[in-house]
């Protein structure tokens, strides 16, 4: 349902407050009255009103130094000034002062209406707008960013604060720790927050696509390049550029990226026309700059150039009292995009997820979550469901001896414990089975 | 407390046929036995010479503690321009949840708009807004379903486009009784 529009009238004469009144009560609003300048500012100091009619010829303060007062104090109150004495001067004036519209008396009971019916559209519009603000704002602030370890707040205030500035930031982390996401949450909170966040995944382009890609190309430039092409630094104008794997990037093109880095100036691949960009730099890396600064394999100068502010974002082992609310995370967020009812996780499962060493970060404890909720029964998340040592972390496994153990236990969660199934999946007799449980002390953890 | 009817004013000469055919109207839309009586005001009192109309508000004043008082709800019908201080003209009033209101006959006559007399649509327009302003006088605020006849009307084509009928809600919101 509609919100019930307030009304305040404010008018020396009482027949006209009356008439007003009445005819407002009759539409359905909040109607109140006063009959000086003096009496409504007294009234807005308690309570709010969506329009005030005011005359404007009052004795002692007039309407339009209300209005300037009403605006001094909520400047985007609606304020609809009336006269029976209409000179274009003092409605000019009233305009310019901030009334949303002027009306001399007597007017059609239409036009009275249609008054109305505009102001409350324009309420209607404003209110809309400040929704839509706020779910722009929470779309891209840090909703995906969970945790309240003291790692992961301390991780959050430096973003608050680095978020005001326009410093270059670094943030370094193990892959999969959300260094993307720390980056549009910086964007988000900064002035630049209306403008584009425009990433770049420095590490999957040639050195040729990435001149092209950062700065843009004429057409012509090179074989293919039929229309001109704005670079990443040309769209982020406004906004922030986000550079991940900057470590990936060519040594010739550091000397590029060091040089707009410091101008804001560059030219597109085969042109001749200097670009100027207002972009804020971010990036991210999964190594050690300084080392590779040692090494010579990253420039000095660019470096120092932008690591101003650097954010370190810890692995997940090292903030496992995220673990069950990042689960919770991801249980409704999946749980919603399959349209499925929100489902649990039993603490075995839990207590295993906190135990294990996740090398792959928060991405792979997603993945798991993911997989767990389309392949589970629907109700509660088991360790059966758990992929644990299997498809996500293998890479980290390198003896023959550990893989197997693994894969054992993989294929005994997955038939439940059941040793005939299980021996024949694994294409072993029941006595081989026996023997590697024994050797690896694997147990059902039901 | 009053008794439980509705009663019709008439100051001014209206023709007994014409506020019959109102009454059944009434009686029918709000189910309660519907008293025609001839009203006597000196209208000179509420003329504005200025505006060259009769000031509604100060009528409506009149109309309530001079002639409501026998009545659950008391409407005064009127032939002449109506205009409250701050609108041009009015085609009615009434007090929200009180026993008053007033309508004119005035503005509802085609040939006022150009176009060729007619009695039907004339008394249609009026039942309209009797039955609108005695709605008010039961609690209802204006409607926002097209036809109904609580609808607000601000022209007279307004008024032909809505039913003489209140709408489901507005009927189930209807306060017959204080």
């Amino acid at each position: 349902m509609a919100k019930k529009i307030s009304i305040l009238i404010v008018d020396d004469e009482e027949s006209v407050r009356d008439s007003l009144f009445n005819w407002f009560i009759e539409d359905g609003y909040r109607v109140e009255c006063a009959e000086s300048a003096k009496k409504a500012l007294s009234i807005l100091e308690s309570d709010n009103f969506d329009i005030i009619l005011a005359d404007i010829k009052m004795p002692g303060m007039d309407g339009l130094e209300m209005l300037r007062r009403i605006k001094f104090l909520k400047k985007d109150s609606i304020v609809i000034v009336m006269t029976a004495f209409a000179t274009v001067d003092t409605a000019v004036q009233a305009l310019k002062d901030g009334a949303f519209d002027y009306v001399t008396k007597p007017f059609d009971p239409d036009d009275l209406s249609h008054l109305i019916r505009n102001a409350s559209k324009q309420i209607a519009l404003a209110e809309e707008n400040v929704v839509l603000k706020e779910q722009v704002i929470s779309l891209e602030n840090v909703e995906d960013l969970v945790g309240n370890s003291k790692a992961m707040i301390k991780v959050l205030r430096q973003v608050e604060h680095v978020a005001q500035s326009d410093s270059s930031v670094i943030i370094t982390g193990e892959s999969g720790t959300g260094k993307e996401l720390i980056a549009k949450a910086i964007h988000s909170n900064s002035q630049r927050k209306f403008f584009p966040l425009v990433s770049v995944h420095c590490g999957a382009l040639t050195e040729s696509l990435l001149e092209s890609e950062l700065f843009g190309h004429e057409k012509g430039a090179f074989t293919g390049a039929m229309y001109n092409r704005k670079g990443r630094f040309e769209m982020a104008d406004g906004g922030t550029i986000f550079l991940d794997e900057i470590a990936t990037i060519p040594s010739k093109m550091q000397i590029e990226l060091l040089r707009v880095l410091e101008s804001k100036r560059f030219v597109r691949v085969g042109g001749n026309k200097e670009i100027t960009s207002d972009f804020r730099v971010i990036c991210a890396t999964n190594r050690d700059l300084k080392s590779m600064v040692k090494e010579g394999t990253f420039r000095e100068d660019l470096y120092y150039r932008l690591n101003v502010v650097n954010i370190h974002i810890p692995p997940l082992r090292e903030r496992i009292e995220d673990i069950p609310l990042l689960v919770d995370y991801f249980i409704k967020k999946y749980c919603t995009s399959m349209n499925r009812q929100p489902i649990t996780i039993d603490s075995a499962a839990l207590k295993r997820l906190e135990g294990f060493d996740f090398p792959g970060n928060i991405r792979e404890l997603e993945n798991m979550i993911e997989r767990a909720i389309v392949i589970g029964n629907g109700k509660e998340i088991h360790l059966k469901d758990l992929p644990l040592g299997k498809e996500i972390i293998d890479n980290s496994i390198e003896s023959l001896e550990e893989s197997e153990k693994i894969h054992i236990q993989l294929i005994l969660t997955k038939y439940h414990w059941n040793i005939s199934r299980s021996a024949k999946a694994l294409k072993v007799d029941r006595v081989t089975l026996y023997k590697k449980i024994k050797k690896y002390d694997l147990k059902s953890a039901d | 407390m009053n008794p439980l009817n509705i009663t019709l004013i008439s100051f001014g000469y209206f023709e007994k046929d014409f506020l019959e055919k109102l009454a059944e109207d009434v009686t029918r839309e709000f189910l309660l036995p519907v008293k025609i009586k001839d009203g006597h005001l000196d209208l000179s009192e509420f003329h504005d010479p200025a505006r060259r109309q009769y000031n509604g508000n100060r009528l409506l004043k009149e109309v309530d503690s001079r002639f409501s008082s026998e009545s659950l709800k008391t409407l005064g019908l009127f032939s002449v321009d109506l205009f409250i201080p701050i609108l041009t003209y009015i085609f009615g009033q009434a007090l929200l949840n009180g026993r008053t209101g007033i309508v004119s006959l005035y503005r509802f006559n085609s040939e006022r708009y150009g176009m060729k007399k007619d009695d039907k649509i004339l008394l249609e327009r009026f039942k309209k807004e009797v039955i609108h302003e005695l709605g008010h006088t039961f609690g209802l605020i204006h409607c926002h379903v097209p036809t109904c006849v609580m609808r607000s009307s601000t022209y007279v084509e307004d008024i032909d486009q809505k039913n003489q009928n209140l709408c489901i809600r507005c009927r189930t919101e209807l306060k017959l009784f204080p």
